[in-house]
């Protein structure tokens, strides 16, 4: 029982759900002595990286509309790939924390209107340049430029100007300030390219820093890399080669990591993770980040403009039935705020919403609202979507509310369905900070604002809350800013978030691994980067 | 002028004008498709200027008139276009014009999709053909009706069930075969043979009962005619009887269910694709339809119209070549 609880406690450590604090606290408490204690904390965590081996990782991504370009990138494949070749200014590290990449430190300034980076020296990209702010002045002009095309234009739009101190300084001057610019900057869209005459070629696949050198790439097929010798991290990119594989089906997925055609294998479904448990030859890897699934309420579309009708929806769910069936208990129960314990500035205080028919029909009689309300689903939401609708009907029928479910097709479900129809589901995949998840989606300006919540008095308080916490460089101040933020988003907002997903991988027992971080699947998309063969 | 070339130029221009048809029927068919490329590749925070400058480029601008004679006519002089995906608009204009010919992106495919389809056939026929004269040569026997079960059996489940049976089988319980089978330009040729075993085997199930019962019945067929029956009095040996005097009679409808099959292997495998990770054409078109890379579509479907009317001629002429009649009309 101790030893079973014990190896828990060590998974947890490993996967990054709990802290080292927290291990030994309850370690301890099962009656083990600190030394011993301590050794298993560290066995768990300061494995050994080994050099040698050829990666072979099977994905449920991509597509053959992909291409090199980091601006188009749209998938877990390509972001991987930009992973494995490139590196970013800063980078979420697998403890969760950000930490410089190629950039060695960053400080603001004038409150955090003002942020300098100075850069690593001695970096090459693989076509042989050195790395100089120049080559991060021309990526960042190709992202946020006035014809740009990139999916991470927003992300840029408060920056004002970019001026070089010297060949390794960046000086970004902001029109606001941002205390999570750093952040904004990791973002995987933002890999530094080699620039030339202040351009940048974003098809080249010799302007990475990373740790792999592109060998081949066929979109939608197969990328393969080769270890690059002069990588400036020591002790990654332990791999000789690493193949990331396109394997869409499922069933393909699972037979290939079982067979030892693959060494990874990532989306496992929840529905067949415990019998591929069993194979003697592998492990899974499960960690809870912050991928989450949201049935969007457009508060311009009738009748989700009246506060009564979001309210009795909310508590007409029944979420830990929706984790029961739909994810298997693989995830935890949401509360309608994009925010997770892997956040910082987690709103703890705030009362849970779970099924209560007497509240539920208590709003929606207080609404004065009657007939069917259209829900839209699509698997292509999230996997499971349609069955989550179907269980949302029945849940809200024992509360007299009438949801009328629309099967959506496929094809064509984020130009037609999502941000458009009233009422659909999605789902929303890591985002390392408050700020940046509101910017995606909350914010009034953004397009993407997929619940059109922008005019009640509550969004208008949120929208200042947002701005002021942008900038607000005080540890409480800034705390208490979000708290409210997020108290307005519960009790007000269109988003009903009743699951957060939880990522499942399989691998070979034969790699070996540090703390997994939560951001991405894929150890942040960084199992390249980061694993190694034991 | 010899009749078989004359009957081959007839069948080819009246294949070409089928094709003409064919063109317009998959143009229009695209053009019902919703929602279009510019807006599935920019995204939702695409300007409306971003928008309509990319469709400029793409030529999504023009009347569907001009833009079907553009494609047209681009495809007879051997172009079909350059893939939406890459395109300068796309890069953002400072990357210049990345998007590969539609003939780079999809030859490799085809030649994928071709080598599959090959290897599958080259075990499939024979054996179908063999099993089909077997079977009629003993006919209502214990071998007859095990051939017989056992290939409806295949044929009766879909083709993803009977491909994860063969992965159980030959990928876990007894592991022998690769079950990924994602090849590539580089692989060797003895292991891509390797690769798509089980693919080829999967296909090899699934096509062999319609040939064998095709093969099975058009012999049947035949015993029943005089000119059988007079080989049987003049007592010719059962396997003489067949393989002599009905197999050659037999060879049209054959032909023509063997033709059918092939192009089976050539278009209709994408489920087959995507359970082994063959990067075939089918997965190609697949894609290419949801991201509505409309160039690549249509070159997709052409070649599909292409590989039925081509098989169809072949089987045909092979009609007409095994009969003496039509080889030799008065």
């Amino acid at each position: 029982m101790t030893k079973k609880f014990i190896q828990k406690q060590q998974d947890k450590l490993t996967n990054g759900i709990i802290d080292r604090r927290h291990f030994m606290k309850s370690v301890l408490a099962t009656g083990l002595a600190v030394p011993a204690a301590l050794s298993l904390a560290n066995s768990a965590e300061a494995a050994t990286p080994k050099r040698g081996g050829v990666l072979r990782h099977a994905t449920g991504y991509g597509s053959t509309d992909d291409s090199l370009d980091p601006g188009t990138s749209a998938n877990s494949l390509s972001q991987n790939v930009i992973y494995t070749r490139g590196n970013h200014l800063t980078e979420v590290s697998n403890e969760g924390e950000l930490i410089g990449e190629l950039a060695e430190s960053f400080e603001p300034s004038n409150n955090a209107k003002k942020w300098v980076f100075d850069l690593r020296k001695g970096v090459e990209f693989h076509n042989g340049k050195s790395l100089t702010a120049d080559d991060v002045i021309a990526t960042m002009e190709y992202h946020g430029g006035e014809d740009s095309t990139s999916s991470a234009k927003g992300n840029l739009s408060s920056v004002v100007s970019m001026t070089k101190d010297g060949n390794h300084r960046v000086i970004f001057e902001l029109s606001e300030g941002n205390a999570d610019f750093p952040y904004l900057v990791s973002d995987y869209h933002f890999m530094i390219n080699a620039s030339k005459n202040g351009k940048i070629d974003p098809q080249d696949p010799a302007n990475g820093t990373g740790g792999y050198m592109v060998d081949s790439y066929e979109p939608g097929v197969k990328f393969v890399g080769k270890r690059n010798p002069n990588y400036f991290k020591e002790g990654h990119a332990n791999f000789d080669e690493v193949q990331l594989i396109a394997v869409i089906d499922a069933a393909a997925r699972q037979s290939a990591i079982m067979s030892g055609d693959a060494d990874f294998a990532d989306a496992i479904p929840a529905k067949t993770v415990n019998l591929l448990a069993r194979a003697p030859n592998l492990e899974i890897l499960e960690t809870t980040g912050t991928q989450h699934y949201i049935f969007p309420m457009r508060l311009d579309t009738e009748p989700f403009d009246n506060y009564n009708v979001r309210k009795a929806l909310k508590y007409a769910v029944n979420r830990q039935e929706l984790l029961d069936k739909i994810l298997l208990g693989h995830g935890v129960v949401g509360n309608d705020i994009p925010v997770s314990a892997a956040m910082p500035f987690l709103n703890t205080d705030l009362p849970n919403y779970s099924f209560d028919p007497e509240k539920a029909a208590m709003h929606y009689k207080k609404s004065g609202h009657s007939g069917p309300i259209p829900l839209s689903v699509a698997d292509a939401g999230f996997s499971g979507g349609v069955s989550a609708g179907e269980l949302m009907v029945e849940s809200a029928k024992q509360c007299g509310i009438d949801i009328q479910l629309v099967r959506e097709p496929n094809d064509g479900y984020w130009s037609n369905v999502w941000n458009v129809k009233g009422w659909c589901n999605s789902y929303w995949g890591g985002r390392p900070t408050q700020d940046v998840m509101y910017q995606a989606a909350y914010t009034k300006e953004t397009n993407w604002n997929e619940t059109a919540w922008k005019d009640t008095d509550a969004a208008i308080k949120f929208n200042e809350l947002v701005v002021m916490a942008r900038s607000e460089t005080d540890y409480e101040k800034r705390k208490g800013l979000y708290w409210d933020a997020q108290a307005l988003l519960h009790d007000d907002g269109g988003s009903l978030i009743p699951l957060w997903a939880n990522y499942i991988h399989a691998h070979a027992k034969t790699l070996g691994h540090g703390p997994v971080a939560g951001n991405w699947l894929n150890d942040g998309n960084k199992v390249s980067e980061r694993w190694w063969f034991s | 002028m010899h009749p078989i070339i004359k009957t081959i130029l007839v069948r080819l221009s009246l294949g070409l004008m089928t094709l003409l048809a064919v063109s317009i029927i998959i143009f229009s068919a695209v053009e019902f498709l919703p929602g279009d490329f510019t807006e599935a590749i920019l995204g939702q925070l695409a300007t409306p200027e971003t928008i309509a400058a990319f469709r400029k480029e793409l030529g999504l601008d023009q009347t569907a008139l001009v833009r079907y004679l553009n494609w047209i006519g681009g495809v007879l002089q051997g172009d079909f276009g350059s893939s939406f995906s890459g395109k300068g608009s796309v890069t953002g204009g400072t990357g210049g014009d990345r998007s590969r010919d539609v003939v780079d992106l999809i030859a490799p495919r085809l030649w994928n999709t071709l080598f599959l389809a090959g290897m599958t056939a080259i075990i499939a026929v024979p054996l179908s053909l063999f099993l089909g004269v077997t079977s009629a040569l003993y006919r209502n026997s214990i071998y007859d009706r095990a051939v017989n079960v056992t290939s409806l059996t295949t044929i009766s489940f879909p083709e993803f069930f009977v491909a994860y049976v063969l992965i159980l089988i030959f990928g876990s319980l007894w592991p022998v075969l690769p079950t990924l089978a994602n090849v590539d330009a580089a692989t060797p040729m003895l292991e891509r043979i390797q690769r798509c075993a089980l693919p080829a085997l999967t296909l090899t199930l699934v096509i062999i009962a319609h040939m064998m019962r095709m093969t099975r019945a058009a012999i049947i067929n035949l015993l029943a005619s005089p000119y059988i029956q007079m080989a049987i009095l003049s007592g010719a040996s059962k396997r003489e009887v067949i393989i002599k005097h009905a197999l050659p009679n037999a060879w049209a409808p054959i032909a023509t269910v063997i033709a059918f099959n092939l192009a089976y292997l050539v278009v209709g495998v994408v489920v087959v694709e995507v359970v082994f990770v063959y990067p075939g054409i089918g997965q190609l078109m697949v894609d290419s339809v949801t991201s509505r890379n409309i160039p690549v579509v249509q070159a997709c479907a052409l070649i599909f119209a292409v590989t039925y009317i081509l098989l169809n001629l072949i089987a045909d002429i092979i009609g007409i070549v095994t009969n003496p009649r039509l080889l030799h009309p008065k």
